[in-house]
């Protein structure tokens, strides 16, 4: 394992009196994918907003792609791809023109964007489809086309919160490709999902468990250690005991 | 039956939770009742009148003292040429500049006739003729006050009553198109908000999928809306009374039924406007545009329907605020009953039939 | 220094791309652009002619108890003036005010019984009005021409009661003549255009900007925009711009109608008003922007801009001249940025104001429009809660 992508030391996030994410301590490393489970409001998207620079943690320390998530978020924001459960690109823009967007936004030029925009059209298969609507397209292949603008600028480490939420097995099978052809490429890969059959693709996968990580190895070990047939079955014994999740 | 009214109390949780549009809801009647009723007046309470007095005798000066005692008139300088004056209403210092000719006095005694000149600012029509009346009425009492005694014939005296409103107060006027507007605003402005919110977030086909029939749908969206519209009814009809001492000088029971029809007529709109639009943000500037500025503005509200021109009075016709304004003012001030105004509400009522009919139809074509 | 231009330039190039986005949006969305683009200009039309307090004819109800050929040359004197028009006559106290009640006449003309006796022996009579003073304003005016018509009258009973004339001296006459600057015809649309303009760009500019940013926050793209590195002064000018530049064209159509539709004069120079509307411009999309930044959903943003839009738009001296106000509420309005644009609209159209005149109100109007553009970029926090 090389350098350490995302490093975190007691990484705590308080709303008032409640503690959203409690302590939590992890290293994710270059080129790895990583999966971050946990049952809805086990505190994933708090700690995952922590991590992109769109939260002040309330203490604890953290390092991303080398920038302290305390002073340095716009340097962080610089070195990182993003792309959220909830659909983010603009539904009324073209393919093209959110292309040209968050190219822009990112700093590229005009000659750079033109270029990562044809050949990435191309290699999504969305050259015809370059200047429809995106709300005409279908959810799996916006979903893609999120990724792929996610990585436009070249981020060292990419954040996917839930990325395949609502298509069949077959899309998210495509997407996962995907995954795996960027994390080879050495992009480091933190990925959120509620899909227990993704969780086994991850290099190594850490459970969250009403704030805290209940459990963090590869795939692999979790079974053993749990004596569990599969993910899901890990899932279920670690979350069981939990307080919050939904009622 | 159960599942509705948990519906219903869902959706008066979502209002009345949101702190801040609560507070405006509620405050917004009460601050504007207040504003209308001490700030806002179209009566002229001072003019700010300058003398160019080329004669300075004992007449002239008179006059001048007369018109700065009557309260209405402010001094505001002495000029010393008419070349001055337009300097004096570009800066708005000056509203109204009186002349008085050389030898006023002398040519009064002499000739009968002297010659004054009021000058006013006439970019404000309205204020330029209220304040050269008010000028010609104090030299006319100043006039009449000379001659007093040695009159024998005076001709013929008009005795003015204002009636139903005897101190000409703004306020009379302008509460009816409060409630208007707030109605206009609460009832039809954010009903079809509500309703499009719930289409562009996905809410609406979750709740078309459940077993709540459409119909109930739409009654639970808009019952909330209904009740906070009266209790602004309510609110503003006691405000007006206890602070101004607006009277309701016909039923209250008829005045808060007529209301609760409008408010009827106000909900369907806004369902109407739900049903054509996908987008809150159409939603709001066509309830914004479209209602609330013809309500302020084409209903009577503040101008006078029979000031416009006549097109626009044909216009003013399909305004449901129009016909309500004539409604609560006949009642509040005129103490006037159904009998005289059956012609206002039966267009009211067929108004409100018209929107719900036409929503209906629009909901089903979307439907298929 | 060669680093921070291209830099510059660099920064710039984020805004531009901000921008284009802006604009795309703007402009595929079919449901708004006919709200944009055409319906403000429907609204000055419209709104323009409506709002008059002319009062062109009054409708009255005649009661003439006397029935003598004096009064009836009284009645003459009204109708032939075209100010009055006879609704309906009777002979009962409570038809007349029924009549007002019902909404059919504006007014009661009283003539009592022995009106001519009155006149013929003593030389003085009176007649009754009664006027539906409901509006205060229009029933001043009723009494106002009521009082001219009778004023004329009583000029011309010499002549129409020649056995009184030997009895009356000749009594001093004041003459008066009145001139209403700038608009001698006393036309009201030359007043009420440019205000209602204000209006219009005002509110199309903070419901525009105020909807914004939430409607982001609403549909989720904010969170996608606050992980980049973007910089605050870049997505407050990139958010401000596009509406800036549609405030500015929608001034300029309306500017247009004015003159040729309504001829409104304009006395001042273009080159001031586009200064001032400029910074005004800046005043309402700042403020659109912060409500923007600190609500939750687009219907909470639209309450609250309306609700200031009510408030400013009243106490803008538009409809009712701020003269009439009370002291306290006069000086409340040196607050509004409606009053100050209005104000100068109206002075630089109508009265030719210079810059040199206008100097107060637009200093104003600089001071609020730094403050709120700094509260906007401040308020704007490129986290999520």
């Amino acid at each position: 394992m090389g350098e350490q992508v995302i490093q975190t030391e007691k990484l705590t996030k308080r709303f008032g009196n409640f503690t959203a994410v409690d302590e939590i301590s992890f290293s994710v490393s270059a080129g790895e994918i990583f999966g971050f489970l946990g049952a809805n409001g086990a505190g994933k998207t708090t700690a995952m907003k922590m991590l992109t620079g769109l939260l002040a943690p309330t203490s604890g320390s953290a390092t991303v792609a080398g920038f302290d998530v305390y002073r340095q978020t716009e340097s962080i924001k610089r070195g990182i791809g993003y792309m959220s459960q909830r659909f983010s690109l603009y539904d009324d823009l073209t393919p093209r023109e959110n292309i040209r967007f968050f190219g822009g936004i990112y700093g590229l030029g005009k000659r750079e964007i033109a270029e990562k925009g044809e050949r990435l059209l191309d290699s999504l298969d969305l050259t015809e489809a370059a200047d429809t609507r995106l709300a005409a397209l279908p959810l799996g292949w916006k979903q893609k086309l999120a990724f792929s603008v996610a990585l436009l600028h070249e981020p060292k480490l990419v954040f996917l919160d839930e990325p395949t939420g609502g298509v069949d097995p077959l899309t998210r099978r495509r997407f996962w490709d995907m995954i795996y052809q960027t994390a080879a490429s050495g992009v480091t890969v933190f990925v959120t999902t509620h899909y227990m059959d993704e969780a086994e693709y991850c290099d190594r996968v850490s459970i969250m468990v009403d704030g805290r990580i209940a459990a963090l190895d590869t795939p692999e070990a979790l079974k053993r250690n749990f004596d569990a047939a599969d993910m899901n079955d890990v899932f279920i014994r670690l979350a069981r005991p939990a307080k919050r999740g939904e009622a | 039956m159960k599942r509705f009214i948990a519906f219903v109390r869902k959706e008066f949780y979502h209002i009345v939770r949101d702190r801040r549009t609560a507070a405006i809801l509620f405050g917004m009647p009460i601050l504007q009742l207040l504003l209308f009723g001490y700030a806002i007046r179209n009566e002229i309470s001072e003019v700010r009148t300058g003398i160019l007095d080329y004669s300075h005798d004992v007449v002239t000066e008179a006059l001048s003292d007369k018109l700065f005692s009557s309260g209405t008139f402010r001094y505001a300088g002495s000029l010393a040429s008419e070349k001055e004056i337009p300097a004096a209403f570009a800066s708005g210092k000056m509203n109204e500049v009186v002349v008085f000719e050389p030898g006023f006095a002398g040519r009064l005694q002499k000739d009968g006739v002297a010659h004054m000149q009021i000058v006013t600012d006439g970019s404000d029509p309205n204020v330029s003729r209220t304040v050269t009346g008010y000028t010609e009425s104090v030299v006319r009492d100043y006039l009449s006050e000379q001659r007093d005694g040695s009159v024998q014939f005076a001709g013929v005296e008009v005795v003015p009553v204002m009636m139903f409103n005897p101190s000409l107060k703004s306020v009379y006027l302008f509460v009816p198109g409060l409630m208007a507007m707030l109605l206009m605003l609460v009832s039809a402005l954010m009903t079809s908000i509500s309703i499009t919110r719930e289409k562009e977030s996905g809410t609406m086909e979750l709740l078309l999928v459940s077993s709540l029939r459409p119909a109930q749908i739409i009654v639970g969206k808009v019952v909330p809306y209904l009740l906070l519209s009266f209790i602004n009814v309510v609110t503003v009809v006691a405000l007006a009374f206890f602070v101004f001492g607006v009277p309701c000088r016909g039923s209250v029971a008829l005045l808060f039924a007529e209301s609760l029809l409008f408010i009827m007529t106000a909900l369907s709109l806004g369902i109407l406007i739900s049903t054509i639009t996908d987008s809150q943000q159409v939603a709001m500037m066509i309830s914004l545009a479209g209602l609330l500025l013809p309500t302020v503005l084409l209903s009577g509200f503040i101008f006078p329907i029979s000031s416009m021109p006549v097109p626009l009075q044909v216009i003013s016709n399909i305004i449901p605020a129009r016909w309500y304004l004539v409604i609560v003012r006949a009642v509040m001030l005129k103490g006037a009953g159904i009998a005289e105004l059956w012609r206002e509400t039966l267009v009211l009522l067929a108004m409100t039939l018209f929107f719900m009919a036409a929503s209906v139809r629009k909901f089903s074509e979307r439907l298929q | 220094m060669k680093r921070r231009f291209t830099s510059m330039r660099a920064s710039l190039a984020v805004v531009g791309h901000l921008l284009r986005k802006e604009f795309l949006q703007i402009f595929r969305n079919r449901g708004m652009l006919p709200i944009i683009f055409i319906m403000p200009f429907i609204q000055l039309v419209i709104l323009s002619n409506a709002a008059t307090f002319d009062v062109p004819q009054v409708r009255f109800h005649l009661q003439d108890f006397d029935r003598s050929a004096l009064s009836d040359r009284l009645v003459k004197r009204f109708t032939s003036t075209g100010y009055f028009k006879m609704t309906g006559e009777s002979f009962r106290q409570k038809s007349g005010i029924d009549a007002l009640v019902a909404g059919k006449s504006e007014m009661v003309l009283v003539i009592p019984e022995d009106f001519e006796q009155e006149m013929m022996t003593g030389g003085h009579a009176r007649i009754q009005l009664l006027i539906d003073a409901e509006d205060g304003f229009t029933a001043g005016v009723i009494r106002g021409y009521a009082n001219e018509i009778v004023a004329s009258f009583n000029r011309d009973l010499p002549e129409l009661l020649p056995q009184l004339a030997g009895t009356q001296s000749v009594l001093p006459v004041i003459d008066i003549r009145s001139r209403g600057w700038y608009n001698p015809e006393l036309i009201y649309t030359d007043y009420m255009v440019p205000g209602v303009l204000v209006v219009l760009v005002t509110l199309i500019g903070l419901f525009l900007s105020g909807m914004n940013v939430v409607r982001e926050k609403e549909i989720g793209t904010i969170d996608q925009i606050n992980v980049t590195p973007i910089r605050r002064w870049q997505f407050i000018t990139g958010k401000l711009v596009p509406f800036w530049i549609i405030g500015l064209s929608e001034l300029t159509v309306g500017l247009v109608i004015a003159r040729l539709g309504f001829h409104v004069p304009m006395l001042g120079s273009y080159g001031v008003i586009y200064l001032v509307a400029a910074i005004y411009l800046l005043v309402v999309l700042g403020m659109g922007l912060l409500i923007s930044t600190v609500t939750e959903s687009q219907q909470q943003a639209m309450f609250i801009a309306w609700f200031f839009m009510v408030i400013f738009t009243l106490l803008s001296g538009l409809f009712t001249p701020i003269e009439s106000m009370p002291h306290w509420a006069q000086n409340l309005t040196l607050f509004n940025p409606v009053r100050h644009f209005v104000d100068i609209m109206r002075r630089v159209m109508l009265k030719g104001a210079g810059i040199g005149d206008i100097t107060t109100p637009l200093f104003m109007l600089a001071v609020q429009a730094i403050i709120l553009l700094s509260f906007a970029v401040n308020r704007y926090r490129k986290v999520s809660v």
